[in-house]
């Protein structure tokens, strides 16, 4: 399993080299959210009721942002080619991939909400549960559109396309992880929605590397 | 019995035969060179010996037993060195070259990198980001990439484009090296490479249809 640490350091030495897709990934979602204050005005009430909907898509969003890079660079370099041809299986490269993009992009996400929840009036407890929501939907998020990413390899303008594909995927999540929030703040338990989140996890973490390494050797061909 | 062989090998690109009923061996130590115009299907041929494409129709061995039954094996006696370098600029030189031979199970990923860096006269060059590097330079780390973990199969897409004079012949060293080894090379190239007792195929002779 070395080589699976191999792999995430390198992509890990990549995000941070580069830098900048992280930092714009969390400039997005901070400025996305902090719009709304400005547009549905600054009553406490209103905001603190539509905090959780609105982090949730500012985070889908914004998570959207880097998935196009995810493959496209080795894509263009050749170093995917070469990925496919390591003697390992490329369902657990695919794997490896998408933990570093959840890792610089995922989790910033996570550790900026909070915040935002703060500006948007969201009760403690609340707050709290999305934090929790967020951790247990995000890397679902980023298998799932891992699979939208290899899909949309070799095409033209594919950020587009990519959002075409992924984002209908992403209604369960946004559903449950909103879910979650609200059955808090109206003082019930939210642990069915929590559990559902853990589910779709799950189910995409046995999917989502077969057929995003599927459609990686499709684009290959 | 030869190491490395093709059968009646149909290649399809988008409609269009590239070639079909290719044979082709190699044996221990050989070397094969593929010629032929551009579009000949040299480029292809090397693809679908790593396993990248599928033959439409046909059968590649090793040792006599089919490549489709254990994919995972052959791609970790192979390397491949297509038209793309995929040297990533904001890493230096070194953890380029590490990272492939480390991904191949080489223990002492660093040292090996090192040692193959320097026998492709790029050592000094080893911390040196790789977004510095020219055309040439890149294309040597990329000739070093391949002899820093050993694998006995070598699927060289025309190495020589960019490389000087010099570099030529620690490619062409690199090469009797890894045969003497027992290593096998198939390469596609324009310029001569001067390869001891190499076969050639032409690609031309398996053109499909014939019209060209």
């Amino acid at each position: 399993m070395s080589w699976l640490a191999h792999l995430l350091r390198r992509d890990l030495r990549l995000a941070l080299r580069q830098g900048m897709d992280s930092l714009m990934v969390v400039a997005f979602f901070v400025i996305a959210v902090v719009l709304f204050p400005f547009g549905v005005g600054p009553g406490v009430n209103t905001l603190a009721r539509i905090a959780a909907g609105v982090i949730w898509v500012a985070a889908l969003l914004a998570s959207m942002l880097a998935l196009e890079r995810l493959f496209q660079a080795d894509y263009e370099d050749g170093s995917l080619e070469l990925l496919a041809l390591a003697p390992v299986p490329l369902e657990l490269i695919t794997l490896a991939k998408v933990a570093a993009h959840w890792l610089t992009t995922g989790l910033p996400l996570i550790a900026a909400a909070p915040l935002l929840a703060l500006v948007l009036f969201l009760p403690t407890e609340g707050l709290w549960m999305l934090v929790a929501a967020l951790a247990l939907g995000t890397p679902t998020l980023s298998l799932v559109g891992a699979v939208g990413a290899a899909l949309v390899l070799g095409s033209r303008r594919g950020g587009v396309l990519l959002s075409l594909l992924v984002l209908p995927l992403y209604i369960p999540v946004l559903i449950f992880g909103v879910g979650a929030v609200n059955q808090v703040m109206l003082g019930e338990s939210a642990q069915p929605h929590l559990m559902i989140l853990g589910g779709f996890l799950l189910g995409a973490l046995a999917l989502c590397p077969w057929a995003s390494a599927a459609a990686l050797r499709q684009a290959l061909e | 019995m030869s190491v490395f062989a093709g059968s009646h090998l149909t290649c399809i690109r988008g409609e269009r035969a590239v070639f079909a009923a290719l044979d082709f061996a190699v044996d221990a130590g050989g070397a094969l060179v593929l010629v032929g115009p551009n579009g000949s299907g040299k480029s292809s041929l090397l693809r679908l010996m790593a396993g990248l494409l599928r033959p439409a129709a046909g059968l590649l061995t090793w040792n006599g037993d089919t490549l489709d039954d254990e994919p995972d094996v052959h791609r970790g006696r192979l390397h491949y060195v297509g038209h793309l370098d995929a040297v990533k600029p904001v890493l230096t030189v070194l953890e380029n070259v590490a990272f492939w031979a480390g991904l191949r199970g080489q223990r002492d990923a660093d040292g090996a990198a090192r040692q193959a860096l320097d026998a492709f006269g790029v050592g000094r060059l080893a911390d040196v980001p790789a977004r510095f590097l020219s055309a040439g330079q890149k294309r040597r780390v990329t000739l070093a990439r391949i002899a820093a973990a050993p694998a006995p199969l070598w699927l060289l897409d025309e190495p020589t484009t960019a490389l000087d004079a010099a570099a030529v012949g620690l490619l062409r060293d690199a090469i009797a090296r890894h045969r003497a080894g027992g290593g096998l090379v198939v390469v596609s190239t324009h310029a001569e490479l001067g390869l001891d007792d190499a076969a050639t195929l032409s690609l031309d002779d398996f053109a499909a249809g014939g019209a060209r």
